[in-house]
């Protein structure tokens, strides 16, 4: 079985932007969301950037008891799920339970919630040997993050196939390809597919200030995210989330559903190189694109814009640059390439999800997003990355990428949906 | 289609270190459920767990990955090790992106990061590794396996709890299915510091038990809990036909079908959805209920859900219709890596005709109407085994194995 | 703060990075690039963390990025202005 994946729904929260719609806006319009950091003070760490949402539980519609048992990460997943079936008009009463999957993906999944557990249960840190009677009912929750996927199913009542795809930095765009699989295969007709990470919290600030890799510019944070630009010196930490709704063609046909765009193609793959370094020449990345694009039957030629890692570090955008050249060959030149991460900075896990949400909308509303904060060019990254200032352009084929930590390497193909058999 | 085959194991779990030792002990109901010695566990209500013993890794691995490690990783790295070992690939058999890996991960590498926690919140942001960043995330198994064996095919890492050790497998097979001949595949946890040890007990299933024998019973009357445990498995997937045509020594058995299920939400009273996942499995199989000869169950040790599942086993198979064991008794639950290793007990089951008995359980309520194997291993023809497993929340997947036709004497 | 010597340096890497991966003669080692002793960006990352910690002394991130070789790590340590400066470590108060 090999059936077309549509995506009918969107559901999305990012910094910036209160829903679905203001994210677009912001995107089309080029205004960034990054700020100093200040859900905690930062004042002690190397990079004090970041991209913070302005998430408000309960004017999302999550209860006291919800918003008490869910972590920050899984709140923001269910939002979005809950956005997302809404526009979609799905009536999930309607559907058989069982044809419904649900492929939630976070790299860092309770980071938040686990730091605040640690210090209540240590005494700020000084017991090795922790207070047994300090620790809350829901620390298996954050032990274990399988909660979160499990709370998105509750939201619809999903029973088919459930999981969390924790690949890192990728892990927003395997959990949708996931979803894809499943329903190409017949495992399911519907999925809610996405990705959530709320990771602005100490530790992990700390883990990405030892390795360097998040920006230092802490005198100019709307500008700190650099995807790139010469000056670029490392990502913007974001929390954020999106959620889609995927159905197989033939089910969203016959309820009459709108279709933002069909997801043509994906594939992953690994570098087995470094758990945190790149080779400059892109070649595991660019297989990744090269298999996802015969997936879905175009050819560079196709490729209408590239929706870029860009993360904004050294070593990452000169990776990219090269993956494009050779999976694209001279095509790479000609396609329009943007990095949203210089508006609503690196969300981890979850902005693979956050990229494809970009895509979909990008097709739909014929509009590239632009890539903020880029002046000064690099020799290195000598492609045309759509400065400054979003771009009118009808898109037909879509290449989203996404590279992280362990080596992962994926590429996903969005199409404009066209009534013609694949 | 071609068939997906087992080619190699590695286990490395309480009470064995490596597949043969393993399997005796499990045959023998060598219990490796002991006092906790980790850390003072004094002002802990459990202390109890199932842990591995007699492990040196820095016999096994590079010094230059014991920094970089929590012990977690390097379970799963020197099960790999193992595991491809056993395989015998011979160097070029495959090019790196026809070799995957998909592993499963509950816990991260937990107790890894809770140092780190420590030092940030003592010392100050400074003092955090380099290395935290990625030693923690659930992506860390794949990673460095990927890595150390220069795989570079699909892969990923997925986590369901207890379930998603089966996931991995399941997806692996799948991989292999959709044209990548060679994937590693299984799952282990390890979360023994204190912060880990509090964050298991927080779920409230923990059995409080203090007698080692007594303290997980699955299907016992006496159930109280589970005891934690760690370690786990990797399992080499093959296509068939490639494994064959490379003259692949070891075929332990296919994996022949995979099927994964969520329950209703706990507060809409409906029914739970473990058989459907089996049923899925057996249809992946192409075989019907009939055809299984032992079911490994899940035995969660909490008497309303061994019901539950005591429950899913009479209607798939009537009143013990089936024999039913639950060999993780000797090893506590090992979250991601209870799943691939069950699958790999199955595939010794099938190989020497012997269903391991559940070691610690004595009297079954005769309400769950099921033939649990106790007391000794039973001699057994077994072509197919149905291995299930349950992942808090909701999580039911359940994975059939087959016996390779060149170890049996009949072909399915 | 008295100077770090090649034998405190090559203890310090061990302990963050490990063993290296090479033989290496100990004459040889003050030169031997550190690819070939198999420490990457990382293991000098660390290595400067935990140098800042013991020795109070600061490497800047590009210089991180740039030495080759033990030497190199050597002459910054003891070479380095205001070696001792640093600030007493203050813990992250969210």
């Amino acid at each position: 079985m090999n059936r077309r994946v549509v995506i009918s729904g969107i559901g999305v929260r990012t910094p910036g932007g209160g829903d679905r719609e203001a994210f677009w806006e912001m995107l089309a319009s080029g205004r960034t969301a990054t700020r100093t950091i200040s859900m905690f003070d930062a004042s002690s760490f190397r990079s004090q950037v970041a991209a913070e949402a302005s998430f408000d539980p309960a004017v999302d519609g999550l209860t006291a008891q919800e918003t008490q048992r869910m972590d920050r990460a899984a709140q923001f997943a269910v939002v979005c799920a809950r956005e997302a079936v809404s526009d979609s008009g799905l009536d999930v009463d309607r559907v058989d339970p069982t044809a419904i999957a649900v492929s939630i993906g976070s790299a860092v999944a309770a980071a938040t919630s686990l730091e605040r557990q640690y210090l209540a249960v240590s005494h700020g840190g000084r017991d090795w040997v922790v207070d047994n009677d300090a620790v809350s009912p829901h620390m298996f929750d954050y032990l274990i993050p399988s909660r979160m996927p499990a709370e998105v199913a509750w939201t619809v009542g999903a029973q088919g196939p459930v999981a969390m795809v924790s690949n890192g930095c990728t892990s927003g765009i395997d959990a949708v390809g996931h979803a894809c699989q499943l329903i190409r295969e017949g495992w399911a007709d519907v999925a809610l597919a996405g990705a959530a990470d709320t990771p602005i919290t100490p530790i992990v600030v700390a883990c990405f200030d030892a390795i360097k890799a998040t920006t230092p510019r802490n005198d100019d944070p709307e500008h700190a995210s650099r995807p790139f630009d010469r000056s670029r010196d490392g990502f913007v930490l974001a929390e954020g989330a999106a959620v889609l709704v995927l159905e197989s063609y033939e089910h969203a046909r016959a309820r009459g559903a709108r279709i933002y765009a069909e997801v043509a193609g994906y594939a992953s793959r690994c570098n087995a190189y470094h758990m945190t370094g790149l080779k400059t020449d892109g070649r595991e990345m660019a297989e990744a694109i090269r298999v996802a694009m015969d997936d879905a039957r175009v050819g560079p030629g196709h490729i209408d814009y590239i929706n870029a890692h860009g993360s904004g570090t050294r070593q990452n955008d000169r990776h990219e640059t090269a993956a494009y050249k050779r999976a694209l060959g001279d095509d790479a030149y000609r396609v329009p390439v943007s990095s949203i991460k210089s508006m609503v900075g690196h969300s981890l896990g979850a902005i693979g999800s956050i990229e494809i949400a970009a895509c979909a909308l990008a097709i739909d509303r014929c509009v590239i997003p632009p890539t903020a904060n880029l002046y000064e060019r690099d020799s290195e990254c000598d492609l045309d990355y759509v400065p400054i200032t979003a771009r009118d352009a009808r898109l037909d084929a879509v290449l989203t990428v996404g590279s992280g930590f362990g080596g992962f390497q994926s590429a996903m193909v969005l199409r404009r949906t066209t009534g013609a058999p694949a | 289609m071609s068939a997906v085959v087992v080619t190699g194991i590695g286990v490395l779990a309480p009470g064995g270190l490596g597949l043969e030792p393993f399997w005796e002990g499990v045959c023998d109901r060598r219990s490796a459920i002991s006092e906790l010695t980790r850390f003072d566990t004094s002002g802990f209500p459990a202390r109890l767990a199932g842990q591995i013993t007699g492990l040196n890794p820095a016999e096994l691995l590079p010094s230059r990955l014991l920094v970089q490690t929590d012990i977690s990783t390097r379970f799963v790295l020197i099960a790999a090790d193992w595991a491809l070992r056993d395989a015998k690939v011979e160097p070029g058999t495959y090019t790196d992106y026809e070799t995957g890996v998909i592993t499963s991960n509950a816990c991260g590498g937990f107790e890894f990061t809770h140092r780190e926690f420590r030092k940030l919140w003592t010392t100050g942001p400074a003092a955090v590794s380099v290395y935290e960043s990625f030693a923690w995330f659930y992506a860390v198994s794949t990673g460095q396996i990927s890595i150390r064996n220069t795989l570079r095919g699909p892969s990923g890492a997925l986590v369901a709890e207890q379930a998603g050790g089966l996931d991995a497998i399941g997806h692996a097979c799948r991989a292999v299915r959709r044209g990548t001949p060679m994937m590693l595949t299984g799952g282990a946890d390890s979360a023994l510091d204190p912060w880990g040890w509090a964050a298991q007990l927080s779920g409230g299933q923990v059995s409080t038990a203090t007698d080692p024998d007594r303290a997980y019973l699955p299907f016992d009357t006496d159930a109280r809990g589970y005891v934690p445990g760690e370690g786990g498995a990797i399992l080499v997937l093959e296509d068939a036909s490639t494994a064959a045509s490379r003259g692949a020594q070891n075929l332990y058995g296919e994996i022949a079908g995979y099927g994964s299920t969520f329950d209703p939400p706990p507060w809409s009273g409906g029914r739970p959805a473990l058989g459907r996942a089996a049923l899925l499995a057996l249809e992946d199989a192409g075989i019907g209920p009939t055809d299984v000869d032992v079911v490994f169950a899940d035995g969660a040790g909490v008497a309303e859900l061994d019901r539950g599942e005591a429950e899913t086993i009479t209607e798939l198979f009537g009143a013990c219709g089936v024999p039913v064991t639950v060999p993780k008794a000797v090893t506590g639950r090992l979250y991601s890596g209870g799943g691939p290793v069950d699958v790999a007990v199955a595939l010794m089951a099938m190989r020497d005709g012997l269903i391991p008995p559940t070691a610690a359980t004595a009297k079954v309520p005769d309400s769950y109407r099921i033939d649990l194997v106790r007391d000794a291993p039973r001699p057994a023809d077994l072509a197919h085994a149905l291995v299930l497993g349950r992942g808090r929340w909701g999580f039911n997947s359940a994975v059939v194995v087959r016996r390779s036709p060149r170890l049996g004497s009949e072909t399915p | 703060m008295a100077a770090m010597t090649l034998d405190e340096l090559c203890h310090l890497l061990v302990a963050v990075a490990g063993e290296p991966s090479a033989e290496v003669a100990s004459t040889d080692l003050a030169d031997t690039e550190f690819t070939e002793l198999g420490y990457d960006s990382l293991a000098l990352m660390e290595a400067a963390a935990r140098i800042a910690q013991e020795y109070g002394v600061r490497i800047p991130d590009a210089d991180i990025f740039e030495m080759r070789t033990p030497r190199d790590l050597l002459d910054l340590v003891n070479g380095a202005p205001g070696a001792g400066d640093l600030p007493a470590p203050v813990a992250a108060r969210p």
